[in-house]
């Protein structure tokens, strides 16, 4: 089971590190060596941070210099001229560089990730410029020398010791953090930003943190490099150090801290035997760049990521030895009521863009419990509606009443949180994680009343995919999912979640007969369990088949609304599909 | 009094530099919805160029214009087909990454070849400037001022007139379409990276007498431009071009009265508080991505 496999890996790891933090303080090592030692287990932190925000969420980070500068110059001015203690010095570095890198991720990544690395390059400068001139603070281009390490280290192999300790420590929470909560919300925001919000994650947050423990991280690092070289000066860090840690996070491997460790070493050890390069001004950032293209190009995955890819058929989970759970859905209502209450009401709902009414004023109801359809022609307003009740577009006006709450204002990971499931026409999945770790993500919203645990996560996803007919292929990563399959999961993602409304945007598009006439049985299974379910389609023989009342838009207004049958039977509908007046009912 | 009319006129005149670099970053963005992080490089190596030609060679400076010119021409098309083109179906941040090592590379090669001494390139005319009234006009920023607005022209008449100018923007705004409609969809794209490439080393070559010619001028100028961008709304022609001017005047003055040292800190403040109050810019719309 993955539990063991875990014990098994933090042990070996624990050995690992002890065995490393022994080799470097108890066997006499040459000063050079040490030198080379702790810039790499420094570096090797900061780099670390990139890991996170660039390699698990996804956002760029051009001023991890910046941040690094901030815990070195935490450290320097700290120990040096105020006499403060190492530690306290260190901590305030960190702290100091996570308000930073907080602050400037509020600001910046609500936008694009265009604007994050231009403002963290104008961020980068500003450091590098204040860190220049501020001189009576900073000392200017001087820099700060004498800079004290710890009482207990004060030897350079033993504060190598505390060092590596600390890559050890950092490198095992970053290697752990892809499988925490956190650590899946981040990675789904990579893979899909919107697929994440309507799966329950605050995608906003997320990335703040993210940005914010990278920031943390490059802290750190410069602070354990102050008390390792005893002097820092402003030039340490720069843009051009900000580059050499985004190519050390690139060459290694992006997505692992084994590959920043691996990408850090070999920048480190290997412009030291190529120390010539150094006499030409130049030379050396020079080559750096084009080998960051290079690798981009060649190898986008980095060393670490080639490796891992061959070795995953080998690292693959073996498959689970217990039958999957039943799958509980949300009950339709309690047993008893006179009539079921309303699950959805959508009030006059408008939604313009500019002077396009794409939604104008439409209203409807769904009872808790039913499978209602939306349907109308190209261009009436359908997947507007969808996305407006699914919070992606903001109402123009109208309100939204999710099990009589009002969710009008939410934005979508709210909506999620309040009962409200979605899937895409397009299918959105996150591409880079297997069906499990996808459906497992769905089951996580804080909405989801399932006992606490990854046991429990794990239980419910196996049981959502189960009732797609998908759980043995659990560990397979979606991108080997036939496109039908793809869209299965999709919806074992929403339903893991346990919405009490589940919308479907289109979800018999580009599927065959065959695919079709499943996805019409696993509609009619899911509602036979009470949930409801608001269905966008084109397919009437499926709208017909599974919909027990639709309401019809044209021209992004209600023109029919009722009980399936008799809507189906209205002139006005039949024209607004057809054109004309027909002879003869089109849709019996 | 006198004095604010001065330095808005010298704002202006290093304005119009931004609003160049500005307008290759909206142009390359609308094209293949990547910033192009190399873009003030292109000023950079143009800069050098003109040295090469005009000091190093000798040349009269009509001719090393325009064989500087020809050969940031050459630097788009290896450009495109180097770090853009492999790249193309990825998704935008390895193209991010790209660019930005394409930056590194292009400066430091340049630093390599010509080592750290910044280099002096005279002005254009031997007239120093021209007073009129309580402002002095130098020679140099009325030039950088007339080409700018030659060139903008020129880019309206491009791009709203010509054949050629609809099919490039017929590219930027829908690839797949275009194709279909018989454009030639990768030549476009190189078109724009020639054409962005040459803008930028225009800029290069305008503002080198004002500035030193150094390794630095690139990435400070790309800096200043892109902040541009974002004032006047991301992706948008008009907005560069305003933001640009914007730019050169606030940062003209902020030294002014404000601090010199920190002369090019003022561009990352107003840029902060465009994202915070008005992330859209002057003239942008903030577009929802499409579920």
């Amino acid at each position: 089971m993955a539990t063991t496999r875990q014990t098994l890996g933090t042990l070996g790891f624990v050995a690992l590190a002890a065995a490393a933090i022994a080799a470097v303080t108890l066997v006499p090592l040459q000063d050079y060596t040490v030198h080379i030692l702790v810039q790499t287990s420094t570096f090797a932190i900061a780099v670390f941070g990139l890991t996170v925000v660039l390699g698990l969420c996804g956002q760029i980070n051009l001023a991890q210099a910046a941040f690094f500068g901030f815990g070195a110059y935490a450290v320097g001015l700290g120990t040096a001229d105020l006499h403060m203690n190492f530690w306290l010095a260190l901590l305030m570095g960190a702290g100091v560089a996570l308000v930073m890198g907080a602050l400037l991720g509020m600001t910046t990544l609500k936008l694009g990730g265009h604007y994050l690395a231009m403002v963290t390059i104008s961020f980068q400068q500003i450091v590098t410029l204040i860190m220049v001139n501020w001189i009576p603070v900073t000392h200017g281009p001087d820099g700060v020398g004498s800079i004290q390490r710890p009482l207990l280290f004060q030897s350079a192999q033993a504060f190598l010791g505390v060092c590596v300790c600390a890559v050890a420590i950092i490198g095992y929470l970053v290697w752990r953090l892809p499988q925490t909560p956190l650590g899946r919300s981040m990675r789904a925001v990579r893979d899909n930003e919107l697929a994440a919000g309507v799966a329950g994650i605050n995608v906003y947050k997320v990335k703040v943190a993210a940005f914010a423990i990278s920031a943390v991280l490059g802290g750190i690092g410069g602070g354990l490099f102050a008390g390792g070289f005893a002097y820092v000066s402003p030039d340490q860090f720069s843009f051009a150090e900000s580059i050499v840690f985004i190519t050390m996070t690139l060459l290694g491997g992006v997505a692992a801290p084994v590959g920043a460790l691996i990408g850090t070493g070999l920048l480190i050890v290997l412009p030291e035997s190529l120390r010539f390069l150094k006499s030409v001004p130049g030379l050396y950032l020079a080559i750096y760049g084009l080998s960051i293209i290079l690798i981009i190009r060649y190898m986008p995955d980095g060393i670490w990521g080639f490796v891992q890819n061959r070795l995953r058929r080998w690292l693959a989970p073996p498959p689970f030895a217990d039958p999957p759970a039943e799958l509980m859905l949300a009950p339709s209502y309690a047993s008893g009521a006179e009539q079921a209450p309303m699950a959805l009401e959508v009030q006059d709902l408008c939604k313009h863009f500019g002077g396009v009414k794409a939604v104008d004023g439409i209203s409807f109801s769904v009872r808790r419990g039913q499978v209602h359809a939306l349907i109308g022609p190209n261009g009436s307003g359908k997947t507007t509606t969808l996305n407006v009740l699914s919070g992606i577009y903001t109402a123009t006006s109208g309100r939204v009443l999710l099990d009589g709450r009002d969710v009008t204002t939410l934005p979508p990971h709210a909506r999620t949180v309040a009962g409200l499931g979605r899937t895409f026409q397009n299918i959105r999945l996150f591409r880079s994680m297997t069906a499990l770790e996808n459906v497992i993500i769905g089951a996580e919203q804080p909405g989801n009343q399932i006992a606490s645990g990854h046991a429990a996560l794990v239980e419910r996803a196996r049981a959502a995919l189960a009732f797609v007919g998908l759980e043995a292929r659990a560990h397979e990563l979606v991108t080997g999912f036939s496109y039908g399959h793809q869209r299965l999961i999709e919806i074992a993602r929403t339903l893991a979640g346990n919405p009490t409304l589940l919308l479907l945007d289109e979800p018999a598009a580009g599927l065959n007969s065959t695919e079709k006439m499943g996805l019409r049985d696993l509609l009619k299974r899911i509602a036979s369990k009470g949930l409801t379910i608001l269905i966008i389609d084109h397919d009437m023989t499926l709208v017909t088949e599974v919909a027990e009342s639709i309401t019809v838009l044209n021209f992004g207004r209600r023109i029919a609304d009722g009980v399936a049958a008799d809507v189906l039977r209205q002139p006005d509908v039949i024209a607004a599909y057809l054109g004309s007046e027909p002879d003869a009912p089109a849709f019996t | 009094m006198d004095l604010a009319l001065q330095l808005f006129f010298t704002g202006l005149g290093i304005g119009a530099v931004y609003a160049l670099v500005a307008l290759g970053f909206v142009l390359i963005f609308r094209a293949t919805n990547v910033v192009n992080f190399a873009q003030g490089e292109f000023s950079m190596v143009g800069a050098y160029l003109m040295v090469v030609f005009a000091v190093d060679l000798k040349w009269p400076y009509g001719w090393a214009f325009l064989a500087a010119l020809g050969c940031m021409a050459l630097l788009g098309v290896v450009f495109n087909l180097g770090v853009y083109y492999p790249l193309r179906n990825r998704t935008f941040l390895p193209v991010i990454i790209a660019t930005i090592g394409a930056s590194i590379f292009l400066s430091n090669a340049v630093l390599a070849l010509y080592g750290p001494q910044p280099q002096v390139l005279q002005g254009w005319f031997d007239t120093p400037g021209l007073q009129i009234g309580p402002v002095y006009l130098d020679s140099q920023y009325l030039l950088i001022m007339v080409v700018t607005l030659a060139l903008v022209a020129f880019n309206f008449w491009f791009f709203e007139r010509t054949m050629l100018g609809k099919k490039l923007q017929a590219t930027s705004q829908d690839k797949e379409m275009a194709s279909l409609l018989g454009i030639p969809v990768s030549a476009m794209i190189m078109l724009t990276f020639v054409y962005s490439a040459m803008l930028g080393g225009v800029a290069g070559i305008l503002v080198a007498p004002i500035l030193f010619v150094s390794i630095q001028m690139g990435s400070t100028i790309a800096l200043k431009a892109f902040a541009a961008t974002i004032i006047g709304g991301f992706g948008d022609v008009k907005g560069a071009i305003i933001g640009g001017l914007a730019l050169g005047v606030i940062e003209t003055f902020g030294a002014a009265y404000i601090s010199v040292p920190y002369k090019d800190g003022f561009a990352f403040l107003v840029l902060v508080a465009f994202l915070i109050f008005r992330p859209q810019g002057i003239f942008g719309e903030r577009v929802a991505e499409k579920a």
